[in-house]
């Protein structure tokens, strides 16, 4: 489904260009969740911006359907196939649109017909019923605007979803909530999930494979289940993982 | 049993709104001893309302009020702005969630914990400096005199929350106000920086609020704690008891919880009950117990 | 519906429809004006000028252009509330006819100035590049010159008129608009709201008028009322040097200057098109203030 090769990503021009990430390579197989995990500044999330083109300062491969990406543009058929939620749901929605104006654009934007029964459809599918399609997002709670931004991003009909820390800006029993939407939307829609996250846990909750990343490079790919079986080779995985446990 | 250092009687914060008077804290009591007392609760809870009504923090329209309010036995419950200066920094400090929006970016590291510590103890700037480094040793930060001269943006967040640590002991205050110090940091660095916060308080006997929204955390790391629902307290209890919660608010707390070491394969999701938002009947008295011996 | 209700209504947190979203919204708003005491006040003057403006012909105790020569710089009276001008013609009515030019002037320019400056703004900051480094230059080389004396040039040139004097106003009254405008771009451009819009496909232009537009109008919108004081001034300069409104118009600057002449002896003349003038300029200003509660929530009082 998504194959990067050899991914450097930068910012700035010489000489004050910085690389945010160097040389990164993996594959995700349709129907997989695979997890980013790192720290500030590992660049998990730089790789997110980058297959989603929104940073066009890269090189190297990343292909999705086996069809290669270009760095500066992206055409009408990437928006349908690749889809983003974003980490802060307060910054991600615009202020001054109501959901109903938000699913509608995103709906027309994407050619699609029916809009109001698919904006119905949307908000039933992400748990949110009737009362909230007129609301501001000054009316929504935090877990509801990620709702209404997960809503935004489904409303393509993609197959690829990429999460930046979907859940990082909320509380526990509202990322509780989020994380089982995501894993049952993934379920019904057959959804491939790309998950950055700085939380072991949450990756490991929802991940098959995991790339552990620390400043701008691949440490170790594990699996979930050689995760949680102590089976980190990399000394850097070992100590994250041994922080998130509280040793 | 000793008295205690801060004591707090049925704390209530109230802003108006147009839909009526808002309570973000309705009716909290407690006493803090020389000891780590974390206050856990979700964003609304009333956690971090409860630390600024403490300080004075709390801005107009908004109101404090409460049966007492006392440190060390005088109260200092709406104290005007000049004496509740004093005690701020003084004797009660608090340590922010971002070293960045709380250290001013124009000033160097040092010059600040040098200011911070004068205009408590006006002591000539000689002795405040080198006041300053013992402090920025204390923080466990290598070269003192190097980072003295540095600017906020040029350290790193660990290193600025230990600055800010190092900042608001200098004083020498009796009570410490964590409100999340380590949520803006990454996990690796998050340890150290509360294993110097802890050993900071413990050899200085001073008591510790802890504001977090981090269950597992705070129960490594204090001594009792309060679970903060709706401006209202709905449980205490000693953190190493923590995973024996009854209150069914915190069991689904901790059980909302993604965790490494035990898989599931949905995560529990908290149910609210509207009965969690009034007092407890039976648990009103335990509140404000201090634990034994102290 | 009675009267709570239809508050409950407006007021609802979850509203039903579109259109009580949208009444519940500017419900809200008009809540926090109503809120701003001196902003009320400010909104009362205006609208009081605004009435007087249409109702000009009817409420004015005499024709603003009847000359009655013997009757000539007389002080208030019972006959004339504010006395006569050098000419005898009626200072209030005037003023009220004046009201109408001084509505004329601040309309057309608080349409002209912020629409050319929010459009050259947005695009600057949202083009960045080259097309940003030249529409700046521009921005810079108007704002380079004195507001009244880059007006006076252009009036110069075109010929004295009060429409050639609302065209220079507006004119030289537009780049700190580009420059506010420009700076909210570019704080909105990075959004995460705006990076979601473009990766459902949207194009720059619907990017610009449908989502960068609207989180600048409201901030220009605060920005002309409180220039209005300013715009109602340089007009009233231009008359006073006598390169705006022409004589018999009555416009408040002419008359000042009209007065200028007797200012020592007979005060009025010149003090009442004043005091009209500083009580517009000043509703202006409380307007803008009381606007900036409503549409700009990041400038929160604290």
């Amino acid at each position: 489904m998504l194959r990067v090769e050899d991914l450097t990503i930068w910012f700035g021009q010489p000489p004050d260009r910085i690389d945010a990430v160097r040389g990164v390579g993996f594959d995700i197989a349709a129907g997989e969740s695979f997890g980013l995990v790192g720290e500030s500044g590992s660049g998990k999330s730089t790789i997110l911006r980058a297959v989603a083109g929104l940073n066009p300062n890269w090189s190297g491969r990343i292909e999705v359907d086996g069809r290669p990406l270009r760095a500066d543009r992206r055409d009408r058929a990437f928006f349908k196939t690749v889809q983003m939620v974003f980490q802060d749901p307060y910054a991600s929605l615009h202020p001054r649109h109501s959901v109903d104006a938000v699913l509608g654009e995103t709906l027309r934007l994407q050619g699609m017909d029916r809009i109001d029964s698919r904006i119905q459809k949307l908000l039933d599918d992400v748990g949110l019923g009737r009362g909230f399609r007129f609301r501001y997002p000054h009316q929504l709670s935090g877990g509801q605007r990620q709702r209404v931004a997960i809503a935004r991003a489904l409303a393509a009909e993609p197959r690829l979803l990429l999460l930046d820390e979907p859940t990082s800006a909320l509380d526990v029993s509202v990322q509780a909530e989020i994380l089982n939407l995501l894993a049952d939307l993934r379920a019904e829609h057959g959804l491939t999930y790309l998950l950055v996250s700085h939380d072991l846990a949450v990756i490991a909750h929802m991940c098959d494979r995991l790339a552990v990343m620390q400043q701008g490079r691949i440490v170790e790919i594990l699996s979930a289940a050689q995760l949680r079986g102590d089976a980190a080779e990399a000394p850097y995985s070992r100590h994250l993982i041994a922080a998130s446990l509280g040793r | 049993m000793t008295a205690p250092l801060l004591s707090v009687r049925d704390l209530r914060v109230t802003f108006p709104t147009r839909q009526g008077e808002f309570q973000a804290v309705r009716g909290l009591s407690f006493d803090l001893g020389r000891e780590r007392l974390a206050i856990v609760g979700e964003s609304g809870s009333g956690k971090s309302m409860t630390g600024r009504a403490i300080l004075g923090l709390v801005r107009p329209p908004g109101r404090v009020e409460a049966a007492a309010l006392t440190l060390q036995g005088r109260s200092i419950l709406n104290l005007p702005e000049r004496q509740m200066r004093a005690i701020r920094g003084g004797q009660i400090s608090m340590v922010m969630q971002d070293p960045k929006f709380s250290l001013n970016p124009v000033m160097t590291v040092g010059q600040q914990i040098i200011e911070a510590y004068r205009l408590h103890a006006r002591a000539p700037r000689g002795e405040a400096r080198a006041k300053a480094l013992e402090m920025l040793r204390a923080v466990q930060i290598r070269e003192p005199e190097r980072v003295m001269d540095t600017y906020p943006h040029e350290v790193s967040g660990g290193m600025g929350q230990r600055i800010m640590i190092a900042m608001m002991l200098a004083p020498g205050p009796q009570i410490l106000i964590a409100d999340e110090p380590t949520s803006a940091l990454d996990v690796s660095v998050r340890g150290e920086v509360l294993s110097i916060m802890d050993n900071l308080v413990k050899d200085r006997g001073m008591g510790l609020i802890f504001i977090s929204h981090d269950l597992n955390l705070v129960s490594r790391f204090c001594d009792r704690v309060l679970i903060m629902y709706a401006g209202r307290v709905v449980e205490t209890l000693p953190a190493r008891e923590l995973h024996q919660a009854r209150h069914p608010y915190t069991r689904g707390l901790l059980n909302s919880l993604p965790r490494l070491d035990a898989p599931v394969d949905r995560l529990a999701v908290l149910q609210r009950d509207e009965a969690w938002r009034e007092p407890d009947p039976a648990a009103a008295r335990a509140d404000t117990d201090l634990p034994g011996g102290l | 519906m009675s009267a709570v209700s239809r508050r409950d209504w407006l007021l609802s947190d979850a509203p039903q429809t579109r259109r009580q979203a949208r009444l519940g919204a500017i419900y809200q708003g008009w809540l926090t004006f109503r809120a701003n005491k001196l902003a009320m006040l400010g909104l009362i003057i205006l609208i009081l000028l605004i009435g007087m403006a249409i109702l000009a012909p009817w409420i004015s105790p005499y024709s603003p252009y009847s000359q009655n020569l013997a009757n000539r710089l007389q002080p208030p009276s019972a006959a004339n509330w504010l006395g006569t001008d050098a000419l005898g013609r009626d200072i209030l009515s005037r003023l009220i006819h004046g009201s109408r030019i001084t509505l004329f002037i601040v309309g057309t320019v608080a349409l002209i100035a912020p629409i050319i400056g929010l459009f050259i703004g947005t695009v600057a900051g949202f083009a960045g590049g080259w097309v940003d480094q030249v529409l700046m230059r521009i921005t810079d080389i108007f704002l380079a010159f004195p507001k009244l004396i880059l007006a006076l040039a252009f009036v110069a040139a075109l010929g004295p008129s009060i429409g050639n004097a609302v065209l220079a106003l507006a004119l030289t009254a537009w780049p700190p608009y580009a420059r506010l405008a420009r700076a909210e771009t570019l704080t909105i451009r990075n959004a995460d709201f705006i990076a979601a819009a473009r990766l459902q496909g949207a194009s720059r232009l619907r990017l610009l008028i449908r989502h960068i537009w609207p989180l600048c109008v409201s901030s220009l919108i605060v920005r002309v009322a409180l220039d209005m004081a300013g715009i109602i001034l340089s007009a009233a300069g231009l008359g006073f040097l006598g390169l705006g409104a022409q004589p018999p118009l009555p416009e408040w600057g002419a008359m000042i200057s009209d007065g200028r002449a007797y200012i020592l002896d007979f005060w009025w003349v010149a003090a009442m098109p004043g005091l009209a003038i500083f009580t517009v300029s000043m509703a202006f200003n409380l307007l803008g203030d009381g606007l900036r509660d409503v549409l700009d929530p990041k400038g929160d009082k604290s």
